[in-house]
Formats: C-alpha cells, sequence, structure tokens
C-alpha cells in the first residue's frame, strides 16, 4: 500500500503530508485508534511545531496524557479541549456522513464492521474532524452511506461546534464546504488527474477549472517522518512503521 | 474474598450483563475461559467500550444472547470472526452503541441516578435503533436545544484482570481508571489478578490513587497470567501468535470448536 513512487516518496507520505500542513498552529490533537497515517501526521507537526502542538495518541504510552479513564478523551472534546481529530469510514458520502457499522441491512448486516467508536459524538464537538480514507473508490466514497454512525452536517441552530474539515484519500485532497454541504477537490496527489478522481468517486463534488497538486513535505520534513516520528510512531503502529518506513520503536 | 478461578467463574450466572474492558485494558481471559467451561449460556455482554477476543470467545462458544458496545474488534487482527458470523445469522442481538454513551451510561450508575445527557449523537442512526435513548429540549436552556439522554448502565457483574490485590482486597489497576468505573456501576466486581500482595495500597498515596478499594471488589480469584495472550500492559505483552492462530481458526465454527477443545478444554487430540 505504501510502494515508493518515482520521486520516492510514498502514497501514505503523500497523505500525512497534507494532513501534517492542516495541523499547523493548532494548540491540541488527538488521534484515535487505527490511525496510523494520522498519528503519523500528527506527531511530525509537533516535531515542526518545535512542540507547541500537544498530541494525544490512543493506544501509546508514551504520547498519551490521559489520567481519567476511558471517559477522559470525551469529556476533553465536549469543553473544547481538543482542536482536531480523524476519523475515517468503510463507507464515507458526499455529505460527510461515515458508516463504521455494516454494508446490507441493519442489524442483520450482510458485511459488518467494528461499529462506530467515538465518531457519533467527537464529529460534533471537534471543530477540525480530518476524514481518511486511502482506498479511494466508489466502493468507499459513495453517494449515499448504508448506515449513519456519524452525520456530517446538523440542522441549523442546533448545537455543533464540530465537524467535518477535509476529507485525505490515496488520491486526494477534499475540503469540505460547511455552507453547501458538500466537499469541493482541493488537490490531487501526484500524477494524479482530477478525471482519474471523479472516476473513482461515487459521490458528486465541486471542482475549479485547474486543481492544484498536493503540495509534497519539504526535505527537512521528510527527514524528519522518516526517522524520528517514525520510531515514535513504532511505539503505537509497529506494523505499519516497519512496512512504511522499515524502522522499529526507538 | 479469594476464591478458585472455576469457583469465580460459577458466580457469573447465566442472562446476567456482564461488563467487559476493551483487551489493553486488562482482560480476565482465564476467567473466560472458565465460564466458556462451566457452560454459561444467555449473557448480556457490555464492552467498556467495546468487545475484542474475549467477547469473540464467548460469542463463539454459544455464552452470549445480546451484545452492547462501541465497537467489536481484534485491533490489527480484524475483525472478531464468531461475532461477524454471529451478526449475519442474526444469533446475537446487537446494540450498537458510541464510547462516550457506554461511558456516560456507567457514570450514570455510579452516581446512582437514572440517565445521563450527552452532546452529540444526534443524526446518527445509532439513536435511531436505540429506544432506550431519549432526546429531550435542553430543560435549562431557552428552547431549541436537542440532547441526548442515556440510559444508567448497571452490570449485574464487572469482570477484569489486574496486576495485584493486597491482603484486604484492593485491587491496584494504575491508570486503567475504566476498571475503576465499572466495579463502582457493577452490582458485582469480580477480578482475577497476577499475585495477592502481602500490604494495604491504601496506606501508600502513590498506590491508592490506582486502587480499586475491596469495598467495591466482591471477588478475587489468583490467576498468573490470567490475561494471556492478550496481554496486560506492564506485566506481559500480546501473544500475537496465539492471536493470529485463533483468529485463523476461528474463521469457520467447525475451527472455533477445533480451538476451544485445545485452548479451553484441554482436550488432547488425536
Amino acid at each position: 500500500m505504501s510502494a515508493a513512487r518515482p520521486d520516492g516518496v510514498s502514497r501514505a507520505e503523500v497523505m500525512i503530508g497534507a494532513i501534517t500542513r492542516m495541523l499547523d498552529g493548532l494548540g491540541h490533537v488527538a488521534v484515535g485508534a487505527s490511525s496510523p497515517i494520522p498519528g503519523s501526521a500528527a506527531l511530525l507537526a509537533r516535531a515542526l511545531s518545535g512542540g507547541a502542538l500537544r498530541v494525544s495518541l490512543l493506544g501509546s504510552r508514551r504520547h498519551n496524557p490521559f489520567t481519567d479513564g476511558g471517559r477522559e478523551l470525551f469529556d476533553c472534546a465536549a469543553q473544547g479541549r481538543i482542536d482536531a481529530f480523524f476519523l475515517s469510514g468503510g463507507q464515507i458520502d458526499g455529505g460527510a456522513n461515515i458508516n463504521l457499522v455494516g454494508l446490507g441491512g441493519y442489524p442483520q448486516s450482510k458485511v459488518r464492521f467494528p461499529g462506530s467508536f467515538g465518531s457519533a459524538y467527537l464529529y460534533h464537538l471537534i471543530p477540525r474532524v480530518i476524514l481518511f480514507r486511502e482506498e479511494h473508490s466508489p466502493r468507499t466514497l459513495v453517494s449515499k452511506v448504508d448506515f449513519v454512525s456519524a452525520a456530517g452536517t446538523s440542522p441549523e441552530g442546533e448545537f455543533r461546534p464540530g465537524g467535518p474539515h477535509a476529507l485525505v484519500t490515496g488520491l486526494c485532497v477534499f475540503a469540505f464546504e460547511k455552507a453547501g454541504r458538500r466537499f469541493r477537490l482541493e488537490s490531487v496527489h501526484p500524477g494524479v488527474s482530477p478525471a482519474q478522481v471523479r472516476a473513482a468517486t461515487g459521490f458528486d463534488f465541486a471542482a475549479a477549472g485547474r486543481v492544484p497538486t498536493t503540495k509534497p513535505l519539504d526535505r527537512n520534513a521528510l527527514a524528519l517522518l522518516r526517522t524520528d516520528v517514525a520510531r515514535q510512531v513504532a511505539e503505537t503502529y509497529p506494523a505499519f512503521a516497519a512496512r512504511t518506513w522499515g524502522v522499529a520503536a526507538g | 474474598m479469594v476464591i478458585e478461578l472455576e469457583e469465580l467463574a460459577r458466580r457469573i450466572p447465566d442472562a446476567a450483563s456482564l461488563a467487559i474492558p476493551p483487551d489493553y485494558s486488562g482482560c480476565a481471559m482465564q476467567a473466560v475461559k472458565a465460564l466458556i467451561r462451566r457452560r454459561c449460556r444467555n449473557l448480556h455482554l457490555i464492552g467498556v467500550p467495546s468487545g475484542g477476543f474475549q467477547a469473540d470467545w464467548l460469542i463463539g462458544a454459544g455464552c452470549v444472547a445480546s451484545v452492547e458496545a462501541a465497537a467489536m474488534t481484534l485491533g490489527e487482527h480484524g475483525l472478531p470472526p464468531r461475532f461477524a458470523a454471529a451478526i449475519r445469522r442474526g444469533r446475537i442481538a446487537m446494540k450498537d452503541a458510541t464510547c462516550p454513551a457506554i461511558h456516560a451510561g456507567l457514570q450514570a450508575a455510579e452516581k446512582g441516578i437514572p440517565f445521563m445527557p450527552l452532546r452529540g449523537i444526534l443524526g446518527s442512526d445509532l439513536l435511531a435503533h436505540r429506544p432506550d435513548w431519549k432526546v429531550i429540549d435542553n430543560p435549562l436552556g431557552a428552547g431549541g436545544d436537542p440532547i441526548v439522554l442515556l440510559p444508567a448502565i448497571r452490570p449485574d457483574v464487572a469482570l477484569f484482570h489486574a496486576r495485584a490485590a493486597d491482603r484486604a482486597g484492593n485491587v491496584w489497576i494504575g491508570v486503567r481508571r475504566e476498571l475503576m468505573l465499572m466495579a463502582h456501576a457493577a452490582r458485582s466486581t469480580l477480578v482475577t489478578v497476577e499475585r495477592i500482595e502481602d500490604t494495604d495500597f491504601l496506606t501508600d498515596e502513590t498506590m491508592a490513587a490506582g486502587t480499586i478499594p475491596a469495598l467495591y471488589v466482591s471477588t478475587i480469584a489468583v490467576a498468573p497470567g490470567g490475561a494471556r495472550p492478550v496481554g496486560l500492559a506492564g506485566a506481559y505483552p500480546p501473544d500475537v501468535e496465539a492471536l493470529a492462530a485463533y483468529v485463523e481458526a476461528a474463521r469457520t465454527e467447525e475451527g472455533f470448536r477445533r480451538w476451544a477443545d485445545e485452548a479451553i478444554f484441554a482436550k488432547v487430540t488425536a
């Protein structure tokens, strides 16, 4: 999944680069379960911020500050103490609804996913929720999800300080337009065309006439990612760090 | 209050609601094996907030009628195979939740109140499938502020594994305070421990901060390695090979039965 491209930068690293830039200037970023790409981006953003960014990485012993049990992350989010978080989905639709429950009926789903985790709650409360899904296909990015684990938007006037900010995939970056309640193609990754994105996406989205290429990480950031940050990532995601960088925890 | 493992399993009656932690938080795996050996039936499992290997073992062994959890996951080992099969065949009832709703329900029980309000969740299909979750207008607001109420979750039994108990029956859990929440909320709390130390944790402030007082602990059984194969933080890591072997075996009902005969019932296969 992270095969090197001709320029030597893997698809995972392009996604990490895109997410890292979205965290610039924030105070506290939390990373949930099964999120190696966002976790890498958060740890890289912290390294680039000179330690100004606080990162709470679930599943990590070294990079997790919580001491009051499973509830603390959620209480923290509701108080507005977390600026950014990451969610994915077996399906994500054009309204930024996500499905973590299953396909083909409920409760007797034909294909069952693990479940909604904290999404139904955190999506409403954390201002900058970045969606990520490496597989960019009509199977994962659909016009309407089979089950809404967490709703992308809420009725006007409903208490909703949080919500979708962007969707980062293996092909591109979409920004979420809150007013229009839809995605806009923000950039395509190196070697990918907007037409290719259109063909691989099951939902309709806005796009400008000319779509820029996702900006790569500069040499300094890439070097940091592949060394210090990779070793930090390996503590929580050993298989991912080994596969992506051939690095073990340190 | 210290009893044998098989006796501890007998303290979990059929049809009990049973709260269990996720794989990383101190799972009483050996006690779950004893529960399966006594052929427990019709449990209502509550994943706090999710279920993993022990939930899948119990489902595969036919001990479970229903599950409430925010997720069912084996982490990097994927979806719990016997859970997925049971859902496909409609053999267990699933009450899908979201992590903070489970915590909030337990907090309500901890406080002895009927419900806990929580932000978010509105617009999720979870709400449509949970008639026990109510939406009201914030009674302290100016109107037009819907908020979800979660009913108290009061498990019949909380079951988990910890590093140590002391001679008074206090249980040290360190930073795993969701275990404290479970013990506060449940009617009965059964704990397996690596060892019993001849001391009193409550006399040492450093230890006391991470200790469940014996007040909340019904029964303890000593089970060295009691969290194997999922592991116990600070004591021993997950046995990745054993976990992978389970997932491979449990892909079919027959494979699960063979695995259980060997790993749980210790039958010698020809």
